[in-house]
Formats: C-alpha cells, sequence, structure tokens
C-alpha cells in the first residue's frame, strides 16, 4: 500500500515538513510532486507523531503548502543493480544518461549498505604497479585499500588518477586481472568528465560511470558516491570483480555535506562543517576492501582538491584519518616542473609494509626507508645553501645537492609514456643514491649495498 | 540469564539514533532496551514526563533506517552489563561486547541489525578446578575455583561483588558451562544464592577495590623512547597524540605485542576495519615477551568507524570493565583505546542530537568528566579479597586532533587525567624518524617512580636518563643556531653536543615497529645502549676539556659499530655492548696517550 500525503506544513530550505502519519520507517525514500508536476525524491530524517521531517534531494524552488503531494515508498533507498550496468553511463542518482535502456535489476541494494564485519576483512596483500617509480617504490597501492590523492586546484591530479587507471596491474600474477573501473564524479565541470571518459576509453578494462555535475543539485552529490560503492559491492562481493572506485572532487562532496547540515541549522564543527563529517566519510571510504571467502575486491582512489593547498583543512584532514595513506600532490613540484608532482615525504602507504614483505626485491623496505631519509636530509641542505651560500657547504653538502637535482629530475620526472616496472624502478633508485658515498647509506644492509650499490664504471 | 522487570512502550520520535519511546512503567536511566521489530539495542539516557506518562530518550546502538513510528520497544529492566568469566580472552567483540566472529559465521560478511548473540559461548565446556570446600567463608573478590583457560592465562573465579557468606556446596573438578552454578553460598541473612561461572557488571560503575597505591614498577613497551625517556607505570596513563599518519596505531599495537601486562584490552574505537583485521592476522602467530601466543592474552574490540556511533561511545566503559575483572584476579592489565577523539567525537553527536548547549569545539560541557570516570579507573592497586595481591591498570588512549593541534579540547582535556604525554610530530613522521615521539614537547611524570625499578638493571641509569635528555634539550636550542650559521661556527663543545643528539636519534631513538630485532627492546639492552651513548659522550667531554680535537673523537674506529647496536647485538645477548663499550673506551685512552 502506497501512502500519499497532501499539503505540507512548512519549508524551510531543503526541508519539508509534513503532519504525522503511522507506519512511516525512517529514512523512507519518497517521491515529491510539485504543483507544477516536478517530481524530486526525498528521505525522511525526523519521525515524531507531531511531525515528518524530509529531506528533499532537490531544490525546494516552486514547492507549495497546498497542492505539493508526498508519495511514500515504503522502503529506505535501493538501487537497481544488474550486469547491464557495465559500461554504462548515469547521473548523480543512477539515471541512465547515455540514451540506454533503463536498468533491468537483478537485485536492489539499499544505498547505505551495511557496515563491513571487521572480523570479516582479509588484509590487503595483493600489490597494484602503476608503473610509476615514485608510487611503486615509496608509495605502492595495494588491492582493496583506499588510497586518496589529495590535491589542488589546477594540478595534474585527474592526470595522475588515469595513468594509474590505464596501468594498474597485480604485481607478479599470472593471469591478468580485469579491473571493473566504477566512476563517481561529484560536483565536476562537463570537462573533467569527459577527460576521464576519454582516458577510460583507451584502457581495455570495463567502466561504469555515475556523474554528478557541477549545476546538478547539490544534495544529489550526498548520494553519488554512496551509489556508486553500492555497485561496487555488488560487482565485487556477488561478481568477483576486481572494482577500481574513482572518486573526485571529495570536497565537493564534503561542501555539499555543509551546505545540507547548516540548512538544517546543525552546530558546525570546524570550518562550518559537521561534527559528524569524521563518520560519514568513514560509512563511504570504509567500504573498500577485502572480504574473507569473496574473490573480488574493492579498491579505492578518492581524489581530493585541499581548500588553499592546507592539509590541515578538515576535508583532508578527516580523510587522512580513514584512508590508508595518501597521494600528496606538491604545486612547488608541479612549479620545477616534476611530474607527477607528488610529494613523497607527505605522502603515505599504510598497507604497503606487509604487501611487499617476501613479495617484491628484499632491499624494498630499506631501501624506501632509505629514500626517505636521504631525500628529507637534501632537503634540509638545500634549505642551509640558501642561507649560507655554496661557501658554507661541506663536500658531502654539495653530494647531497646533487642527489637531490637528480632524484626530483629523473626519479620523481616520469613521462606519461615511460612505464617503468618495479625491479627498474629500484635500480634507478639506487643508481641515484650512488651519488652519496655508502656510509651515508645507513638504512640499508650491507648485503644490499653489496648487491646493488652501483659499481663504478670503468672509463 | 538476568531477569529485569520488562516494559513494553511504543516509539514516539526517530532522529538518526536517537528514538523516543512513551509507556514504559518503571524505566530507569541506563536501562537497554530493543526498539522495533528489528530488536535494535540501545539504552535509556534521558526520562521525562510527557502528557502524563513516561518518555524515554533512548540512544540506538545500531542504525534505525527502516524502524516505524508507532512500533513497540522493551525495556529489559538493567543497564548495559558486560559479561564476565571464561571465554573473554582471544575474542573479538563489538562496542556493546557482541562477539564478532559469530556475527560472521551468521552473516558473513556484512553485519545485519538486531542480531543477539551472547558474548560468552553457552555451549562450551570449561574445565573447572574449585579451590575453596564446603563452609568456607567468601566474601567479594576471593577466589572460588579456577578455569585454565587458554595454554597461557588460568582464569580465576571470583566471588562476586555483593555476595558474603558461607559456601554450602561447590562443584567438583569438572566441566561446567558458563552458565552452570559452580558454586552455592549462603549469605550472612541465611538467604542462598547460586554463583553461575560468569557474573555481569554495568559498564559506567567502576568496580570497587581495596586500596589504591603508588606505582612503582614500569610497563615496559620494549620501545627505548618510552621505556627510556618517557616511562609509564603498570597503573599509569599515558596519551599519544598525533595528525594521521605520526604513529599512534602502530605504537599501541607494540604495546599490545610487546608490553609485559599479563592481559591486554585493545579498543578498535572509530578507527579502521583493517587495522583490526591486521591485529587478528598477525597476534595469533605471534609471542608476548614469555612466549606464549599473544592472542590468548588478548580481548579485541572493534567498534569501527563505519559502525555505529553509540556503540563507539560504550566501547571504551566496556573495554575497561572487561579490565577490571581481570584486574581483580590479580592480573596487570594494560588497555588501549585507539582513538579516543573518536568515542569523543561519539559523544559530540549524541549530544548535538540532544541539543545540549555545546562547549568548546562543539563537544559537551561534560567531556572531562566523561574522560575522568574513564582514565580514573586505571590504577595500581591492592584487590578485594586477597590481601597483599597487587594488580593493576594501565590505560594508553590515542587522540586524534583535527590538524594535528595540540590545542584541540580532547587533548587538553586529557592532560589533566595522564600524566606521560607522547606527542607525535609528523615532521619527523615525514622523513620517518620512527617512532615519531617529539622529544622536547613529550614528558612523563612517572620518571622518578620507576626510578629504583630501572637502577635494579643499571645503576648509572638514574643520572643517564637525565643526561640523555638534557643532550636533547641542549640540541634543540641549539637547532636556530646551527641552521643560521652552520655547526662549525659554534664552540667545540657545542658541535659535540650536536654530534652526539644526532647519533643518539639516528640509533638509539630511531626504532623500526617492523624490524624482527629492533621491534622490541629488552630492558637491558636499552640500558646498556643509553650507557653506551652516555659514556660516550661523557668521555668525549673530558678529552675536548683538556685539548683534544673534536675529529678524532667523531672518527672513532668503533663508531659504526655503535650506531649499529640496535639491530646487530641479539636482543638475547645485550652484553655484547659491553664490549663495545670497553673498545670505546680502549680508542678513547689512546687519544688520550697521543695528547701526552
Ligand atoms: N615505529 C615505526 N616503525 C616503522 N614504521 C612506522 C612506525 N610508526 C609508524 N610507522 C609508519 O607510519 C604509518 C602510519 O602509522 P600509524 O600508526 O598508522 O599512524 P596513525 O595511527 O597516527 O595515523 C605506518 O603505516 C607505518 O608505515
Ligand atoms: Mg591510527
Amino acid at each position: 500500500m502506497v501512502l500519499i500525503s497532501r499539503g505540507i506544513e512548512q519549508i524551510e530550505g531543503q526541508l519539508v515538513f509534513i503532519g504525522s502519519i503511522p507506519r512511516v520507517k525512517y529514512n523512507e525514500l519518497v517521491l515529491i510532486t510539485a504543483p507544477d508536476g516536478r517530481e524530486m525524491m526525498g528521505r525522511c530524517v525526523l519521525l515524531s507523531d507531531e511531525t515528518i521531517i524530509i529531506e528533499a534531494f532537490n531544490t525546494t524552488d516552486g514547492l507549495d503548502l497546498e497542492n505539493t503531494t508526498v508519495e511514500f515508498s515504503g522502503d529506505v533507498y535501493r538501487v537497481p543493480l544488474s550486469d547491464d550496468m557495465i559500461n554504462r553511463s548515469f547521473d548523480g542518482v543512477g539515471t541512465p544518461v547515455d540514451g540506454g535502456p533503463n536498468i533491468i535489476p537483478e537485485s536492489w541494494k539499499d544505498v547505505n549498505g551495511l557496515s563491513i564485519n571487521p572480523f570479516a576483512r582479509e588484509y590487503p596483500r595483493d600489490l597494484i604497479e602503476t608503473g610509476i617509480s615514485s608510487m611503486d617504490t615509496l608509495t605502492s597501492l595495494v588491492c582493496g585499500q583506499k588510497l586518496p590523492i589529495f590535491s589542488g586546484q589546477g594540478l595534474p591530479h585527474d592526470g595522475l588518477a588515469s595513468r594509474i587507471v590505464k596501468h594498474a596491474h597485480i604485481y607478479q600474477r599470472d593471469a591478468e586481472e580485469r579491473f571493473l573501473i566504477i566512476f563517481a564524479g561529484m560536483g565536476i565541470k562537463y570537462d573533467t568528465s569527459i577527460y576521464f571518459k576519454n582516458n577510460f576509453e583507451r584502457t581495455e578494462s570495463d567502466v561504469i560511470s555515475f556523474i554528478n555535475l557541477a549545476n546538478d543539485p547539490t544534495i544529489e552529490r550526498l548520494l553519488t558516491p554512496r551509489i556508486a560503492l553500492t555497485a561496487a559491492e555488488y560487482f565485487a562481493f556477488e561478481k568477483d570483480f576486481q572494482v577500481l572506485v574513482i572518486m573526485t572532487d571529495m570536497t565537493n562532496y564534503c561542501e555539499a555535506l555543509r551546505e545540507i547540515s547548516a540548512s538544517k541549522d546543525e552546530i558546525p564543527s570546524r570550518k562550518g562543517y559537521p561534527g559528524y563529517m569524521y563518520s560519514d566519510l568513514a560509512s563511504i571510504y570504509e567500504r573498500a576492501g577485502r572480504i574473507k571467502g569473496h574473490e573480488g575486491t574493492i579498491t579505492q582512489i578518492p581524489i581530493l582538491t585541499m581548500p588553499n593547498d592546507d592539509i590541515n583543512n578538515p576535508v583532508p584532514d578527516l580523510t587522512g584519518y580513514i584512508t590508508e595513506g595518501q597521494i600528496v600532490l606538491s604545486r612547488d613540484l608541479y612549479g620545477k616542473d616534476i611530474s607527477p608532482p607528488i610529494d613523497i615525504l607527505s605522502s603515505l602507504s599504510r598497507l604497503m609494509k606487509d604487501s611487499i614483505k617476501g613479495t617484491t626485491r628484499d632491499d624494498h623496505a630499506d631501501l624506501m626507508s632509505q629514500l626517505y631519509t636521504s631525500y628529507s636530509k637534501a632537503l634540509d641542505v638545500r634549505s642551509l645553501q640558501a642561507i649560507v651560500g655554496d661557501e658554507g657547504l661541506t663536500p658531502l653538502d654539495k653530494k647531497y645537492l646533487r642527489f637531490v637535482s637528480e632524484f626530483e629530475e629523473h626519479f620523481l620526472t616520469q613521462p606519461m609514456e615511460i612505464r617503468r616496472s618495479l625491479v627498474e624502478s629500484l635500480d634507478l633508485a639506487w643508481e641515484i643514491l650512488a651519488i652519496l658515498p655508502k656510509s651515508e647509506l645507513v638504512r640499508v644492509k650491507s648485503r644490499h649495498i653489496k648487491a646493488y650499490y652501483p659499481k663504478p664504471e670503468v672509463s | 540469564m538476568e531477569v529485569g522487570n520488562e516494559q513494553v512502550g511504543n516509539i514516539d520520535l526517530i532522529n538518526g539514533p536517537i528514538v523516543h519511546v512513551n509507556g514504559f512503567k518503571a524505566p530507569r536511566i541506563r536501562d537497554l532496551c530493543l526498539i522495533g521489530t528489528f530488536n535494535i539495542p540501545g539504552e535509556i539516557i534521558r526520562l521525562q514526563k510527557k502528557n502524563g506518562s513516561t518518555l524515554a530518550i533512548i540512544q540506538a546502538f545500531e542504525d534505525t533506517n527502516g524502524v516505524h513510528l508507532g512500533d513497540e520497544a522493551r525495556c529489559l529492566g538493567y543497564p548495559l552489563s558486560m559479561e564476565l568469566g571464561p571465554g573473554l580472552l582471544g575474542s573479538i567483540i563489538d562496542g556493546i561486547q557482541r562477539p564478532l566472529d559469530r556475527y560472521f559465521e551468521h552473516s558473513g560478511g556484512f553485519l545485519t541489525r538486531g542480531l543477539a548473540f551472547p558474548a560468552l559461548d553457552r555451549k562450551k565446556y570449561w574445565e573447572f578446578k574449585p579451590i575453596r570446600k564446603k563452609g568456607d567463608m567468601v566474601e567479594p573478590g576471593k577466589i572460588l575455583g579456577t578455569v585454565q583457560e587458554n595454554s597461557s592465562i588460568v582464569h580465576k573465579i571470583i566471588t562476586p561483588v555483593g555476595i558474603k557468606g558461607a559456601i554450602d556446596e561447590i562443584a567438583g573438578n569438572q566441566p561446567l558451562l558458563v552458565t552452570d552454578t559452580a558454586c552455592t553460598v549462603r549469605g550472612t541473612d541465611g538467604a542462598k544464592v547460586d554463583l553461575q561461572l560468569f557474573q555481569r557488571w554495568p559498564i559506567t560503575l567502576p568496580r570497587p577495590i581495596k586500596s589504591r597505591l603508588l606505582p612503582s614498577i614500569p610497563l615496559i613497551s620494549g620501545v627505548r623512547l618510552i621505556d627510556s625517556l618517557f616511562p609509564i607505570t603498570k597503573g599509569g596513563c599515558a596519551t599519544i597524540p598525533g595528525g594521521f599518519g605520526t604513529g599512534k596505531t602502530v605504537l599501541q599495537h607494540q604495546f599490545a605485542k610487546y608490553c609485559d601486562a599479563d592481559i591486554i584490552v585493545y579498543i578498535g574505537c572509530g578507527e579502521r576495519g583493517n587495522e583490526m583485521s591486521d591485529i587478528l592476522n598477525q597476534f595469533p602467530a605471534l609471542e608476548d615477551p614469555r612466549g606464549n601466543p599473544l592472542m590468548d592474552r588478548t580481548i579485541l574490540i572493534g567498534n569501527t568507524s563505519n559502525m555505529p556511533v553509540s556503540a563507539r561511545e560504550a566501547s571504551i566503559f566496556s573495554g575497561i570493565t572487561m579490565a577490571e575483572y581481570f584486574r581483580d584476579q590479580g592480573y596487570h592489565v594494560a588497555l588501549m583505546a585507539d582513538s579516543t577523539s573518536r568515542w569523543a567525537e561519539a559523544l559530540r553527536e549524541i549530544s548535538g542530537r540532544l541539543e545540549e548547549l555545546p562547549a568548546e569545539g562543539g563537544y559537551p560541557a561534560y567531556l572531562g568528566k566523561k574522560l575522568a570516570s574513564f582514565y580514573e579507573r586505571a590504577g595500581y592497586v591492592e584487590i578485594l579479597g586477597n590481601p597483599g595481591i597487587r594488580s593493576s591498570i594501565s590505560v594508553i588512549g590515542a587522540v586524534s586532533p583535527p590538524g594535528g593541534d595540540f590545542s584541540d579540547p580532547v587533548v587538553q582535556a586529557t592532560k589533566r587525567f595522564i600524566k606521560a604525554f607522547w606527542a607525535l610530530d609528523p615532521k619527523l613522521a615525514y622523513a620517518r624518524q620512527y617512532p615519531a615521539i617529539n622529544w622536547i614537547q613529550s614528558y612523563s611524570l612517572y620518571d622518578d617512580d620507576v626510578k629504583e625499578w630501572w637502577m635494579e638493571q643499571d645503576r648509572t641509569w638514574g643520572r643517564y636518563h637525565t643526561l640523555m635528555l638534557k643532550i636533547l634539550h641542549e640540541d634543540h636550542e641549539l637547532e636556530d643556531l646551527v641552521k643560521l650559521l652552520g655547526a662549525d661556527a659554534l664552540p667545540i663543545q657545542k658541535q659535540l653536543t650536536i654530534f652526539v643528539a644526532d647519533l643518539i636519534k639516528r640509533t638509539f631513538l630511531l626504532q623500526n615497529a617492523f624490524d624482527d630485532t629492533d621491534a622490541y627492546c629488552p630492558p637491558v639492552k636499552q640500558a646498556k645502549m643509553l650507557k653506551m651513548y652516555i659514556k660516550y659522550y661523557k668521555r668525549a667531554t673530558e678529552l675536548l676539556d683538556s685539548g683534544a680535537p673534536l675529529f678524532k673523537i667523531k672518527e672513532l674506529e668503533i663508531l659504526p659499530e655503535m650506531a649499529r647496536a640496535r639491530k646487530d647485538i641479539p636482543n638475547e645477548k645485550p652484553d655484547q655492548i659491553d664490549d663495545i663499550i670497553q673498545k670505546m673506551n680502549a680508542e678513547m685512552n689512546m687519544i688520550r696517550k697521543e695528547m701526552s
């Protein structure tokens, strides 16, 4: 039985208040019809014996108190899912926008999903080789990981994400895995959506996209990643796909959350974002992972642009607290034409240590630690040079300066078309480290030095 | 099962996790309820009169999506309580003690709502061994018998609080279910009480003890920066504040793995699911410092960030209640909570829904009081019913301040209840100088308390510990000057300080949590390493005073060996450090000789 209510008591921003009706469910999906026939969805965010408060998923412009109707669906918001979604495009709420037919569902799933039982998780271990030296050597991506890109306006994060997608394959696995790419765009420009679309077409992977454009309703942005992840869970845990979810731009998502929260008069926390933003973001990011007994995995690469390039802004800050590391892009490096401009010191992959143990070359972990210390020390020397000039530097200091410029120009910098295997990247790192005397390489084992430190060439 | 005074009411309002129920007869604050047809658990947090009847305001421990207005809710008539008995160790439970492994067996990878499995397995038999006999007088805390819970831990079945009298009957050596009667006691009033193998205790009420004692034994973690510089005692409280990626969780895991407590309670409170599965993967294969499987001494609470917020709020009280139960058996318990900020946020969220007046940072004004009611349950104590037996609960709470800024209200409030402060520093973490504990900002007020213990390991400890801190502080003060002028412009003695400080940082403070040897550094080895570096410093100072050139001291042949001691000297053979010290002394003597 479908309940319909005609007439509204109050409209306030996104919120529509109606008189209470029995048997309504919390979070139930409703269809609101404006007097001019315009339809929009909404959900019940507060039920009491006097009032029901509905949050509309679109602007309430044009609604009135007398003739607007609210139709209760009798269920929470569910998305239709089926194999036919592969290689289709949808808008931010899951309606096809590619002119193709509607999806004939095999299954309907609640967009909010259910929490993964921590006991059920399988610890992610399979490395994804991206062909990018700085990532594979220092902050590698693992199948089932959530590893965001922290970027800024105008930095090449889209390029980096497409590059990862293009080359991604599971390290040393014979049977070539096929990734299913699920793309969720929140408040993005049309150009961006086209950019990704073109790039995805060049990969061999299957793609499903859900796109909420910049001029689509803000509140729909809150649904887009959830719909995309509901689809991801379906394909990973019911159809055994390796799913790679790209979500951009999480900053737009958070701003939408802030806007809605403000319209509900909630007490704001830092920078006006709601106090529950951590839990809200966790309900998205924690949907990545592996589950015992399932072949499929969900790997997430969320992209966010840090307002003012500030890593302490609540959007990157709360994200970093939830995700398993972060890849940070630097405007400084970009300005110096170092591309991809990954700031390795503030970047981190938390799942890497276990995944490289016993799988990649035995010098990998120590070499990585060595690169970090040497690079960080070299940057200190560089700032010292800025103060005391070249005369104040010791011969060793000068070696560090050579190391840092070689490292930035030949290791971090890697043209788009060049793809290096992990072993090639490790060898390259040794070659550059060899600018420094062996006595400086205290974090690698002596047997590694013996095996990998390049011998001086006989000339 | 405990029988409460069950009552029925109807749902009047639903606002996220807040549910109003009308019509309970005699509800009490904190009473447990089951809401709607899904049987969602919740607890009463407020009561008020509405139109002549009683309105109970409940916080639900699971999400309320799909719950109907008007549906029935039941008030169970007793507060959220922990089941305390054999079967806790090695288990993983959520914030309100539901067994997550049973959930997995029942419903697979995802958590479904309204499942009610008891925390302790009702079908498992435990071999009970009585240690008292008929006629013995017992009182709270007195041990009635034991159960060998696993290969390492003897679970003591203790007389519950409130029970006093003579044993009327006690089970013999025999297998018992947790719900079986192990003992019947005839109270002083003549009434008989059956005692099961397990008992219940409400999570918000501290379990009573005989008396509090001053702590004097360190809780050894094997982390040099902590044990040797900023120690914590058994029964002490410490906090680890730090931005994301600075190493809070790794440190907490190190404590859980290597610290010398008998029992570990690890609370994953609003953090990552994979960090729980990391522990579940590693611990069964690892051994504690005494050679027992780690999981045998561990209770895991997993209320991860994607799980319900109100259960997150309960989780740390659930954890400390179980910790107290093992303390009351005479065990030293260490509890880790990662992260208390997520707990505080849960508090804030519920408070916001109740439209309470917010204080700083939106947190409720009672944040400090709530934190106190958690940290104050730690301590070094004499327990009830066992004269002279001392045990402890140590608490280590991580705090995750926004933007890594320590002026955060949770950091500040926590500081009032802890005495060891391990401040994590992103700069150190960026350079992979782990553990990234900033040695200038951190402190421990326990260092006097543990001095005596350490002096038994090595008589020089007291002075050398202080001297190492002094060297690091002096080095810090010189930092700006060095940046401006370069180290060579400083007086020779200062140059030595900088050199030694750098050596200490690279070799003593640096510690890789994932290196097989380095991850855990036994106290003797720590004391010897400390001695080695300080001796070097002292000898060098003397030599410089008598005019020796610095470069000779910097180029001792033994230095590389000194630097690699953390990895190269096996943990079982710390005496090898004495040899290094001897060689160092010999070289120093040579320099002296050359001079004269
Ligand atoms: N003591 C340590 N030794 C080696 N690596 C460490 C250490 N502490 C932290 N790390 C590295 O830093 C990463 C982040 O640490 P983690 O404890 O998860 O940070 P937080 O909990 O503060 O966000 C880890 O994944 C690990 O790679
Ligand atoms: Mg952590």
